[in-house]
């Protein structure tokens, strides 16, 4: 399985994102630029987390404006698996391939710590490794991740099990509505999440609650 | 050339903590009687356009592909 990273200006945590596909897949993903109007054949396509554009006018707006987007979202058209991460996130939101918009935190603070996650959704392709109901450790490290939609939305992507991720255990560290920490598309091939799986996948993180949603968006055996 | 202004706010029922800061400071300067405040952002656009029915257009579909997420904004254009 193949998969791509995609740079933007401001990200910062592309390192991480190509360190943890390396290792889980063996083979270092492709990378492609802001500019770049063609994403070459992968089965996965992971937008990173950061600032992209120092979260100028909203976090993730105009990347999700840049060229790389457009091709992110003809891939995603075809099927190819997307996963957006903090940022990566926010901009799959602004570029219209999930529903809903994040908002700064209720705190009004920035959030770096680890929180408690339920798998609200494992019928997935991106968390097929874990049970249902299952609560896994994730860090998260933001300040603009209050999810929200208007209460049609919300109902539909309640109602059609589009929220795959939720704070568990009193651990919402943002307000998000319904304590909704991920979630993906109807089609199930577009996956945002705020907290970041990739830092959490070998021992020397402090656990590797993180590797099986890789491990089962890429098919590999854990 | 045409000059214009957009205002963009957030929706009613869309939580606005920024707003609430900004509120509760008021009140700590003295302010009695601050009721709600809501943030919101302000654009001053600059055209080439000299035709104003154009302009708007414009002006409107910038709002709706960039300047404003409708999700959880509205906007007003005014040409100054």
């Amino acid at each position: 399985m193949k998969s791509a990273v995609v740079l933007l200006p401001g990200l910062n945590r592309d390192r991480d994102m190509i360190a943890a596909l390396t290792k889980i897949s063996g083979h270092a993903p492709a990378t492609v630029w802001q500019t770049d109007t063609e994403i070459p054949d992968v089965d996965l396509i992971a937008i990173p987390g950061g600032f992209s554009f120092g979260d100028y006018l909203r976090c993730g707006a105009i990347a999700a404006r840049m060229p790389v987007m457009r091709a992110v979202a003809e891939k995603a058209a075809k099927g190819v698996m997307v996963i957006g991460v903090c940022n990566g996130f926010q901009i799959l939101v602004e570029a219209g391939l999930l529903p809903g918009a994040l908002m700064r935190n209720s705190s009004l603070k920035f959030v770096c710590r680890q929180v408690k996650l339920q798998i609200t959704n494992a019928n997935t392709m991106f968390t097929r490794r874990y049970q249902p109901g299952q609560i896994i450790r994730s860090p998260v490290a933001h300040h603009d991740g209050n999810y929200f939609a208007d209460a049609e939305t919300l109902a539909r992507v309640e109602g059609e099990g589009q929220v795959v991720f939720r704070y568990a255990e009193g651990t919402n560290p943002n307000g998000s509505i319904n304590d909704i920490a991920g979630i993906i598309n109807e089609q199930g091939n577009v996956l945002g999440l705020m907290p970041h799986p990739e830092n959490l996948i070998e021992t020397a993180h402090g656990g590797s609650d993180g590797r099986a949603l890789f491990e089962g968006a890429l098919g590999i055996a854990a | 050339m045409i000059k214009a202004r957009i205002t963009v706010t957030l929706k009613n029922g869309v939580l606005d903590p920024q707003g609430k800061a900004i509120e509760h400071a008021l009140s700590g300067l003295g302010f009695d009687g601050v009721g709600t405040v809501r943030q919101g952002k302000v654009f001053d656009v600059e055209l080439a356009e000299t035709d104003k029915s154009k302009a708007e257009a414009d002006l409107k579909a910038m709002c709706d592909r960039l300047l404003a997420n409708t999700v959880i904004e509205n906007y007003s254009v005014t040409l100054t």
